[in-house]
């Protein structure tokens, strides 16, 4: 080992040591940032470092050169491009976009590898034979699965489950060919028609694993594959003997393991269930009994009278504030009862909008100081004490059926809005949310509904605050 | 031998770091681990090396495009996320 490959290993350890203090600091909202920019600053290490091993040792060829670069420079450009101009909302499917690419290309890195190693009629050792059938197994279903994940998510794919008859065969077929194909060049069949019919077959059981679960299990569908492209990108470290990738690429899979667990825990989901498609779609659902009480709806005025004149209030944002994308008309309405001296919090539920914390992101979007949101178990305790919870389009974790046994959202964590001392929930309808049942909360005496979108809605209510208390 | 052995225990670190970020930063978190698999760029670097017919240099440009992408995207989207964790006081005379 020469100078130079010293201090190449040398900066990778630093870049892996980077990755690890980075996700460290993603503990705090405070140092998060610090975190991000520290896991930036090791990347760029990683790459510098290969650019001066390989000027170095002098083996790219001119068109090598190339098209590295051009593919480099399409890459930063189109990546930097969708993470500037991409609207806040839709921020999940773009993570899944870019979770795919990851994917693709840590599959392509050990296709590379073993048409290189055949063409050159090498014996493909057994430890990179198994990594690059791993890498180019998982790398597919991460590329085919995340682009459907993503496509759903913008509206692009249907977001509804699609489920059709003899899908259960074709599945069957498709994971047989992939494991089969698999096992013949894991065990020395070097044979480039091979390692393609398994990345096809890989291919297509992405997109068959995908289709039919519905569109608010994404985020945890993208989660997974998130740890997925993580594994993958391991793999290829295997493959190409590279110990950054390895170190990385663990680092992802495990921290995506851990966060699709958290999530579909708050859902009270399990992993192997959404990937089942079984959930949304059973008929089991109807078994529940509401009280079947009357539902008294509101008109703006009356709960504009109603959060003026209130000592606290206790947001609680759902999946149709970040629907109607309303967070800077829920700042204003917050803005106003503020000035006027009521006390606003709000209540955030971790699976509120889209992902865990991606309410969090929408309402700092509009600039709702970080102090105001509360995770669940503060905000349970503040309810006791607030004259007024305002529910903007949630639902299911709202759901006092949850603490009862029983029903589809049974044992499901949520917030303990009823019991607040009244309830106005902004919502369009009176339908139901993602686990199909009724909520009892909406026909509580004390609870008042104000059906409309949720911007429209919540604009109208500081319209009507303005007029009628002069705020 | 030594990369599963690094491999596994990366795997630890990675549990052991994660299982403490709150549920607010869930979804940054989910970017920024995005953003550190794009290190697969330098594993699409390697490959330029050894390209030496169309097919490889057609592989390596492939995968320096969606490997470049996935990192530049990937940190700069975490960034704009994280940009918007901050305090009023911060963002100047709002009230």
């Amino acid at each position: 080992m020469n100078t130079l490959d010293i201090v190449i290993r040398l900066v990778y350890l630093a870049a892996a040591t980077c990755f690890v203090l980075g996700l460290h600091l993603m503990n705090s909202p405070v140092t998060a940032r610090r975190g991000n920019i520290l896991s930036a600053a090791g990347m760029a290490a990683a790459v510098a470092a290969t650019l001066v091993l390989l000027v170095d040792s002098g083996t790219v060829s001119g068109t090598g050169w190339i098209v590295l670069g051009s593919g480099a420079a399409i890459g930063t450009v189109a990546g930097w491009y969708f993470a500037r101009t991409v609207a806040m909302t839709a921020m999940p499917q773009l993570v899944s976009l870019f979770n795919a690419v990851g994917g693709g290309a840590a599959a392509l890195v050990a296709v590379h590898d073993f048409v290189r190693l055949t063409g050159a009629h090498a014996q493909v050792p057994t430890r990179i034979a198994v990594a690059t059938v791993l890498d180019v197994i998982i790398g597919s279903i991460t590329f085919s699965g995340s682009l459907i994940a993503s496509g759903k998510l913008q509206g692009i794919v249907t977001s509804r489950p699609v489920v059709f008859p003899g899908a259960r065969v074709v599945n069957a077929v498709l994971a047989s060919v992939t494991i089969g194909g698999a096992a013949f060049v894991a065990t020395g069949a070097d044979s480039v028609v091979l390692l393609a019919v398994v990345a096809a077959a890989a291919l297509a059981s992405g997109v068959a694993i995908v289709m039919p679960i519905g569109g608010a299990d994404m985020p945890v569908v993208i989660s997974l594959l998130n740890a997925f492209t993580g594994t993958a990108v391991a793999m290829a470290g295997f493959v190409i003997g590279n110990t950054v990738l390895v170190i990385a690429g663990a680092l992802v899979g495990a921290s995506g393991g851990i966060l699709t667990k958290l999530m579909a825990d708050a859902m009270n989901r399990s992993v192997v269930n959404i990937l089942m498609g079984g959930f949304g779609t059973g008929d089991s659902v109807s078994a529940v009994a509401g009280p079947g009480g009357q539902v008294r709806a509101v008109s703006a005025d009356d709960a504009a009278i109603q959060l003026a004149y209130a000592s606290k209030v206790v947001i609680v944002p759902g999946y149709g504030l970040a629907a109607a994308q309303a967070q800077h008309e829920v700042r204003e309405l917050a803005d106003l009862l503020e000035e006027r001296g009521v006390e606003v919090t709000y209540a955030i539920h971790p699976v509120a909008g889209r992902m865990p914390g991606h309410m969090n992101v929408l309402l700092a979007e509009a600039n709702v100081p970080y102090a105001q949101l509360k995770e669940m178990d503060e905000a349970n305790q503040e309810f006791g004490r607030a004259d007024v919870a305002l529910v903007i389009g949630a639902n299911d974790v709202i759901n006092p059926a949850a603490r009862r046994p029983g029903n589809p959202v049974s044992g499901m964590p949520i917030l303990d809005v009823d019991h607040a001392r009244s309830v106005i929930v902004i919502k369009r309808s009176m339908g139901h949310g993602y686990a199909g049942i009724d909520n009892e909360l909406y026909t509580d005496p004390k609870t008042g509904m104000f059906f409309a979108d949720a911007r429209k809605g919540l604009a109208e209510l500081a319209a009507a605050i303005k007029v009628l208390v002069g705020g | 031998m030594t990369d599963l052995t690094i491999f596994l225990l990366s795997l630890l670190v990675g549990f052991e770091v994660i299982s403490k970020v709150p549920a607010t930063l869930h979804t940054p978190l989910m970017s920024a681990a995005n953003a550190i698999h794009g290190i697969v760029l330098v594993g699409a670097m390697f490959i330029a090396v050894t390209a030496d017919n169309l097919l490889g240099y057609a592989l390596a440009f492939v995968a320096a495009v969606f490997a470049a992408m996935n990192v530049v995207g990937g940190y700069v989207v975490t960034n704009r996320m994280l940009a918007m964790f901050r305090t009023r006081a911060k963002v100047g005379d709002r009230r």
